[in-house]
C-alpha cells in the first residue's frame, strides 16, 4: 500500500479561498446562497468556506449539515446498516440557491442521495455542487460546479481527505491499495461512493 | 463520501431481532437510543418521509388489542416507506381455528421482511424467531416484555437527563400485569439507572426481587426520592374475572394516584405514563396536562425510536 499526498494544507486553504468567492461571484447580496455540507467531511470544508465568507465579505450566509444515510441506494447489500447522523437545516430552502458541499465526487450517488434528500425540505431554486476532489468513475450523470482538484484515478485507489476537526491535520492523500488490484471491483462497491 | 469508516462507525450492533431488553447489552441499548435522535428528527422535516424501508415489507401481527403501539408502529413504518401489512386477530383466520404456527408460515411465504407481534403469552416473539426468517419485532408478549415501550421511555428520559447513571426512576401502579415495567426495569439497570417500584402490594408480582429493583408501599416517600415517575394504566381487563385486586378505583387514587397537591409538594421530578392514562385513577387530571408530563413527548419520541430499531434490523442478507 502507497501513499502518496497530492494536496497539503496551503493547498486546502487556497482552495477554500477560491470557493469562497466562486460561491458568491454571481450575487450582489453575500448572503444569499445557502450552504449546505454532507456528513461527514463536507461538513467541514463548508465550515472552513464559511469562515473565509464571514472575514473577507463580513456576510453570514445560511448554513445546513445534510446527512443522505437514509436516501443511499447501496446499504442494502451490507450486512451492517450504516449509522445515521444529524442533519440540521435550520432555514426555509424554498427557491435558495443551494450549494452542496462534499470532500470527493466519485460515483455520484452520494450526490443523487444528496438531492432527493434536499427536495424533501422544501423546493431549491437551484442546487449546485462543490467537491474537493473529483476522482472520476461516474455511474450516473453528474458532475461538480466547483472542483478543488481533477484527479484522475484507479479504481483500486482511494482518496483521504482529512481535515484538522477530526484527523488532526488538512491534507489530500491518495492511497493506492496495489496488493489488492485483483479484487478492487468488489472493494469498490463495498466501500467509497462519493 | 472517501471510505467506509464515514459512514459505519465501529459500533458492531449484531442484533437480528427484537424480543426484549433482556438480551441487548448497554452499549446496544445506548445506541439505539443514539439513533433515535436522528430519526426524531425526520418527523420535523416538511417531508416526513424517507425512503430507506422502501423495499422491505412489515406485518404487523396483533393477536391483542392495541392503539397506540399498532400506530405508532405502523407510522414509524410508513415514514420510512415500507410497505405495511396489518393482522388483527378479531378479524382474521384466527377465529377460523388457524394456529398461530400456521398464520405465520403462511405470512411467511408471502416474502415478509420483518414482522411485529403482539400476542397474550410470553414468549410467542421467541418462537416466531425458530419458524421464520423475517426480523422479528416484540411489540409486548402478556406479561413478559415490551421493549419498544422501555426504549422510548429511556429516550424520553435521556431528553431530560442526557446521562440516566444514577438517576431515579419511581415506577408506580400496576406492577404485576406489567411489561413495560419489565422491559424498563431491565434496560434502566443497564444504563446504570436506581428503579423503586411503588403499589399495592396485590398488584406486586411474586417474582418482585428478582426484577433487581427496589420496593415501596409508600407514594409520598418514592416521589420525595425520585427525579422521574412512571405511574402505570391499571389494566382492568387483565384482572379479569377473578378477585378483585384492589377495593375501589377511588381508593386507588386516594393511596397511589399522584395529584397536583404531589407536584407541589415535591418540586423536581418528571411525570410519565405509557398510556393510555385513566384520569383520575393512576394521574389526577390536570398532572397529566401540567407541564411536569411529558406524556405526549412520549408518544412523539415513540415512533422515532421505533424507526430507529426497525432501520438497524432492516440490514444485513438472509441466506
Amino acid at each position: 500500500m502507497k501513499t502518496s499526498q497530492i494536496m497539503s494544507a496551503e493547498d486546502l486553504n487556497r482552495t477554500f479561498t477560491r470557493f469562497a468567492h466562486q460561491f458568491l461571484e454571481p450575487y450582489d447580496d453575500p448572503a444569499s446562497p445557502a450552504i449546505i455540507g454532507m456528513q461527514t467531511r463536507g461538513v467541514h470544508i463548508g465550515k472552513r468556506i464559511l469562515q473565509v465568507i464571514r472575514k473577507e465579505y463580513q456576510a453570514e450566509p445560511d448554513f445546513g449539515v445534510l446527512d443522505v444515510t437514509f436516501y443511499r441506494d447501496d446499504f442494502r447489500s451490507r450486512l451492517k446498516m450504516p449509522e445515521v447522523k444529524i442533519t440540521d437545516i435550520p432555514f426555509d430552502l424554498f427557491e435558495r440557491d443551494v450549494i452542496l458541499v462534499d470532500d470527493v465526487l466519485y460515483t455520484g450517488r452520494t450526490v443523487r442521495a444528496a438531492m432527493d434528500a434536499l427536495m424533501d425540505y422544501g423546493r431549491p431554486g437551484s442546487i449546485r455542487f462543490c467537491c474537493m476532489i473529483d476522482r472520476g468513475h461516474r455511474e450516473l450523470p453528474v458532475s461538480a460546479d466547483y472542483i478543488g482538484m481533477t484527479v484522475p484515478t484507479h479504481q483500486d485507489e482511494e482518496i483521504m481527505v482529512k481535515v484538522k476537526e477530526l484527523d488532526g491535520e488538512d491534507a489530500v492523500y491518495l492511497v493506492d491499495r496495489g496488493g489488492t488490484r485483483k479484487t478492487g471491483k468488489s472493494e469498490k462497491n463495498g466501500g467509497a461512493d462519493g | 463520501m472517501a471510505d467506509l469508516s464515514d459512514s459505519v462507525r465501529d459500533y458492531p450492533f449484531r442484533q437480528r431481532h427484537l424480543l426484549g431488553l433482556e438480551e441487548y447489552s448497554r452499549d446496544d441499548i445506548l445506541y439505539i437510543l443514539e439513533q433515535a435522535k436522528y430519526f426524531r428528527e425526520i418527523l420535523d422535516r416538511p417531508v416526513p418521509k424517507v425512503p430507506t424501508l422502501r423495499d422491505k415489507t412489515i406485518v404487523n401481527l396483533f393477536y391483542e388489542n392495541s392503539t397506540r403501539t399498532r400506530l405508532s408502529f405502523e407510522l414509524a413504518q410508513k415514514r420510512m416507506g415500507a410497505d405495511v401489512v396489518n393482522f388483527s386477530a378479531s378479524s382474521s383466520s384466527t377465529k377460523k381455528g388457524e394456529s398461530l404456527k400456521d398464520t405465520i408460515r403462511t405470512i411467511s411465504s408471502m416474502k415478509i421482511d420483518m414482522v411485529v407481534v403482539r400476542h397474550e403469552s410470553p414468549g410467542v416473539s421467541q418462537f416466531l424467531t425458530r419458524q421464520v426468517e423475517a426480523a422479528i419485532i416484540n411489540a409486548g408478549d402478556g406479561a413478559h416484555e415490551h421493549p419498544t415501550q422501555a426504549l422510548l421511555d429511556m429516550f424520553t428520559m435521556q431528553q431530560i437527563y442526557p446521562d440516566l447513571t444514577g438517576k431515579k426512576v419511581a415506577i408506580i401502579g400496576d406492577i404485576a400485569f406489567s411489561r413495560v415495567v419489565r422491559s424498563n426495569v431491565l434496560g434502566l439497570k443497564k444504563l446504570g439507572a436506581e428503579v423503586t417500584l411503588c403499589g399495592p402490594k396485590t398488584l406486586m408480582p411474586a417474582y418482585v426481587d428478582s426484577l433487581g429493583a427496589d420496593v415501596s408501599w409508600d407514594l409520598e416517600e418514592v416521589l420525595g426520592w425520585c427525579d422521574i415517575a412512571m405511574a402505570l394504566r391499571i389494566q382492568l381487563e387483565r384482572q379479569g374475572s377473578k378477585v378483585n385486586m384492589i377495593p375501589s378505583l377511588r381508593e386507588y387514587h386516594q393511596m397511589f394516584g399522584i395529584r397536583m397537591e404531589h407536584l407541589e409538594k415535591y418540586p423536581d421530578f418528571t411525570v410519565m405514563h405509557p398510556g393510555p392514562v385513566n384520569r383520575g385513577v393512576e394521574l389526577q387530571g390536570a398532572v397529566v396536562d401540567s407541564d411536569r408530563s411529558v406524556i405526549l413527548n412520549q408518544v412523539t419520541n415513540g415512533v422515532a425510536v421505533r424507526m430507529a430499531i426497525l432501520y438497524l434490523l432492516s440490514g444485513g442478507k438472509r441466506e
